[in-house]
């Protein structure tokens, strides 16, 4: 492999990890408020994380482009704050993965807090534990498998990410070229023998990532399509 | 007025529903021909191919992509029988492998690089622009895989700004997405095929500077005639209407050199 | 000041209302017993806030817990209750020791009144602190869910059909636990269930629920007692007799001595002195004007009728008597009532043909 192949992949686990501890950050109250709540937006917000599961990557990549470019609302509220425009930066590459990995992480977290029976967080209460304890020393714990399956997934679809990437990346090796769009670059220029190289990497790595999964998370921590 | 992508994607979608219609309601006896084109030969192709059908009855059916997937589509069986390239390369590639016929190879268009910006008056008429800086980033398409992007870096090569511009580089993986980079503002400006932003004589949208033919190597953009289609009088009739007076208005009014 | 529970509640879900204003004793066991649908179990769950009746008032021994009409509200996890659900609800990812722990953790050290380890091995779980809770037994899990709310320092216990998940031989097992608690706890314990056996054994205090309304309420013996009882209770009806141990005699047999008379019964085993309740059913009690002689039956009591009323079987009338201070109640044919004459005020004996030992 070429010092730019080992650029990718290290900007690759770099993206995957910060990407992943945002995504449990983030998608933990959100998958909390899904699986506990009877509010009638319930729908529309589990619609709305869905959505990057069904969206082909172009389209939320071209979408990310218009509206983090200067002339974007977001491009324009993060010039005001002086932060300047996220296309082209390892930023603006986190805040895409983030939107396009969210539901393989909130997804197997609402399943997992959704499989924890009402009665015991009831029990909590009654043992005096407010709610924040009894998330904390019961459904936290219990949910383990659904926080290990959205980890495992999360982390594997956002080294798997391209279409996104290419559409906001600008392919700026070591800030924005990960190993998808390296590949991709490899085989368009016909240098199959180093696409070969990557390519197996990323096989063999998606591969013991499901075994991981299958093997050791219990079943109802997975996703649910 | 500038050219918004999503107007153009709706543009694009209204010039091919005739197209469509038409394709559907051509007569039985005529021939059909499976066609590959560069991408950023769209939207010439798709009006040539509504006169070719008007003219001789024959039906192109045209597939638009890289020219790169094309090759390796093509290597691995794909049912093409013209190829439309986006270089010169690829067709000498096919011929050499007995994948193109013989003798079919012919340059339909040359391609023009422009500097361009969404932003009028941004882009002087010399291209002085690139000495000033000012910008935090350039697009540009992936030199290593797309004509249009070699071009590029060689003309700055030759202007001996490119160590200075190499750090604002953002690359499109095709001369599409490099339009796309900077028509979004992403990019204050960037390299596109003329092509992308030229109709009729004129700059459809901000300013550009169309590059002089030496500060680079021609972008040729050859055709081939596939081995599927060696004995398909459409295939034939198709590679000559290119070379074809209407065909060529048509090639020269989006921006291509004859 | 009042050391009693006060309780109103009214609730509507769907076709379903509960509907109760009650005043319960700040000692002994409480039973709530009713069908299954009468409300008993959502009766409960609004005491502990767990449901949270609009409108509602909660106070245990004059601190309020809920009333909504001055804006209180006491969370659950703020009220110092113990609650155990009629499944077992242990926590899967704690040792039955850290279960046990949970809620004692919780309360401060000086207000903590039990030790883990009495608590553990008052309720016989004192081996099992190590293990998962999986690998209990159903009436294992059971005490540790009752050891667990008993060391979160509970001011109020309340049990919803801890025993209804269990079957005969895993009830049996636990029943003498709930009495040691009974006996050693000086709190409070509401207790929900539909099993009329349990209710006699460990009640002191009844209040029947049909349909979310309150049909009685009151001691358990004169409770069951009543004649004026819905239809839907009464054929079931008997009373719960509550005497000491006062003899063993030949024949394999001892007497129970009660408020107003004694019962033969099998020989116990229990101490002469021992507190005995037995339950005698209404339909187990038959009636004679004169004193039978050359009967087969051993418990043949004077007993004045206080009452007679309907029963959901045609033909057949629900007889109040008082032995002494003790009621009894009988059920006899309409007919046989007639004949003899039977009425408030009426001397007659009663002839029980079976006593049921509730230990």
């Amino acid at each position: 492999m070429t010092v730019a192949d080992l650029g990718a992949v290290w900007l690759t686990l770099k993206l995957a990890t910060t990407v992943t501890l945002l995504l449990l950050l983030i998608g933990t109250p959100m998958a909390w408020w899904l699986a506990r709540t009877r509010s009638r937006l319930k729908g529309v917000v589990g619609a709305i994380v869905a959505l990057p599961l069904v969206l082909p990557p172009t389209v939320l990549g071209f979408y990310l482009l218009v509206a983090l470019g200067p002339r974007g609302p977001v491009g324009q509220l993060t010039e005001a704050l002086g932060l300047g425009t996220l296309p082209f930066t390892f930023p603006g590459l986190v805040v895409a993965s983030l939107l396009y990995s969210l539901p393989f992480v909130v997804q197997p977290l609402q399943n997992a807090f959704e499989a924890i029976p009402e009665r015991l967080l009831e029990a909590a209460a009654t043992l005096r534990a407010g709610p924040w304890d009894a998330f904390w020393s019961v459904a936290v714990p219990l949910a383990r498998p659904g926080f290990l399956s959205g980890a495992i997934l999360g982390f594997a679809h956002t080294v798997g990410e391209f279409g996104v990437v290419l559409m906001i990346g600008g392919n700026i090796p070591d800030r924005t070229r990960v190993v998808s769009v390296q590949i991709y670059d490899h085989v368009e220029a016909l240098e199959y023998a180093q696409a070969h190289w990557l390519s197996g990497g990323m096989l063999a790595f998606s591969f013991l990532v499901l075994l991981a999964l299958y093997t050791f998370v219990p079943q109802g921590g997975r996703m649910r399509s | 007025m500038r050219r918004h992508p999503l107007r153009l994607a709706m543009k694009t979608a209204m010039k091919a529903f005739p197209l469509i219609a038409l394709l559907a309601l051509s007569k039985a006896w005529a021939a059909e021909v499976q066609v590959a084109v560069a991408s950023n030969f769209t939207s010439p192709m798709q009006e040539i191919a509504t006169e070719f059908e008007k003219d001789t009855g024959h039906r192109a059916i045209l597939a638009f992509g890289a020219t790169g997937k094309f090759y390796a589509q093509i290597a691995n069986g794909a049912p093409f029988e013209v190829l439309l390239a986006a270089d010169d390369e690829t067709p000498a590639r096919l011929e050499k492998e007995s994948l193109a016929v013989a003798g079919s190879r012919f340059t339909y268009a040359v391609g023009k690089l422009a500097l361009w910006s969404p932003t009028p008056g941004y882009v002087d008429g010399r291209g002085e622009v690139l000495k000033k800086g000012g910008f935090s980033h350039i697009a540009l398409a992936n030199p290593k895989t797309a004509p249009y992007g070699a071009a590029a870096v060689q003309a700055m090569a030759g202007l001996g700004v490119l160590a200075a511009l190499e750090p604002r580089f953002v690359q499109g993986e095709n001369i599409s997405q490099a339009y796309q980079f900077a028509a979004t503002g992403n990019a204050e400006l960037g390299f596109v095929a003329l092509s992308q932003v030229y109709r009729d004589g004129k700059i459809t949208a901000g300013s550009a500077w169309i590059l002089p033919a030496g500060l680079h190597d021609p972008i040729r953009q050859d055709a081939a005639i596939l081995a599927r289609g060696r004995s398909q009088p459409a295939a034939a009739a198709l590679a000559a209407y290119l070379k074809g007076t209407k065909a060529r208005a048509i090639i020269a009014s989006y921006g291509y050199a004859p | 000041m009042n050391t009693g529970i006060q309780a109103r509640f009214h609730l509507g879900r769907g076709d379903f209302s509960l509907d109760v204003d009650l005043a319960l004793p700040g000692r002994g066991i409480t039973a709530l017993f009713g069908h299954s649908g009468s409300g008993k179990t959502t009766c409960l769950r609004a005491m502990a806030g767990l449901e949270r009746a609009p409108g509602g008032f909660f106070a245990l021994g004059g601190e309020v817990w809920q009333d909504e009409a001055r804006g209180i509200f006491v969370p659950p996890h703020r009220r110092p209750l113990g609650y155990v659900f009629q499944e077992a609800s242990l926590f899967p990812h704690l040792s039955v020791g850290a279960n046990l722990a949970f809620g004692l953790k919780r309360v401060a050290v000086a207000e903590r009144p039990f030790e883990l380890p009495a608590v553990a091995e008052l309720l016989g779980i004192g081996h099992l602190l190590e293990r998962p809770p999986g690998s209990l037994s159903g009436g294992e899990r059971q005490r540790a869910a009752i050891a667990r709310a008993l060391l979160a320092a509970p001011r109020l216990l309340l049990m919803d059909e801890p025993l209804a998940a269990l079957d005969l031989r895993r009830k049996l097992e636990i029943l003498p636990y709930l009495e040691r608690l009974h006996d050693e706890l000086s709190i409070p314990v509401i207790y929900v269930s539909h099993a009329p056996d349990e209710v006699a054994r460990l009640a002191d205090h009844l209040v029947l629920l049909d349909g979310g309304r309150v049909v009685a309420s009151g001691p358990l013996a004169e409770t069951l007692a009543r004649a004026d009882l819905p239809p839907a209770f009464a054929d079931d009806a008997g009373v719960v007799v509550e005497g000491i141990l006062a003899a063993h005699e030949a024949d394999n047999l001892s007497r129970l001595d009660f408020p107003g008379g004694s019962l033969r019964v099998g020989r116990r085993r229990e101490a002469i002195g021992s507190r005995l309740r037995c339950r005698i059913h209404a339909r187990d009690v038959s009636l004679a004007l004169e004193r039978p002689h050359a009967s087969s039956i051993l418990n043949i009591l004077a007993a004045d009728v206080t009452a007679v009323a309907a029963t959901d079987t045609p033909g057949h009338v629900l007889v109040q008597m008082r032995v002494g201070p003790t009621p009894f109640l009988s059920r006899i044919t309409e007919r046989s009532r007639r004949e003899l004459a039977i009425e408030p005020g009426r001397p007659v004996w009663a002839q029980v043909k079976a006593v049921a030992l509730l230990a």
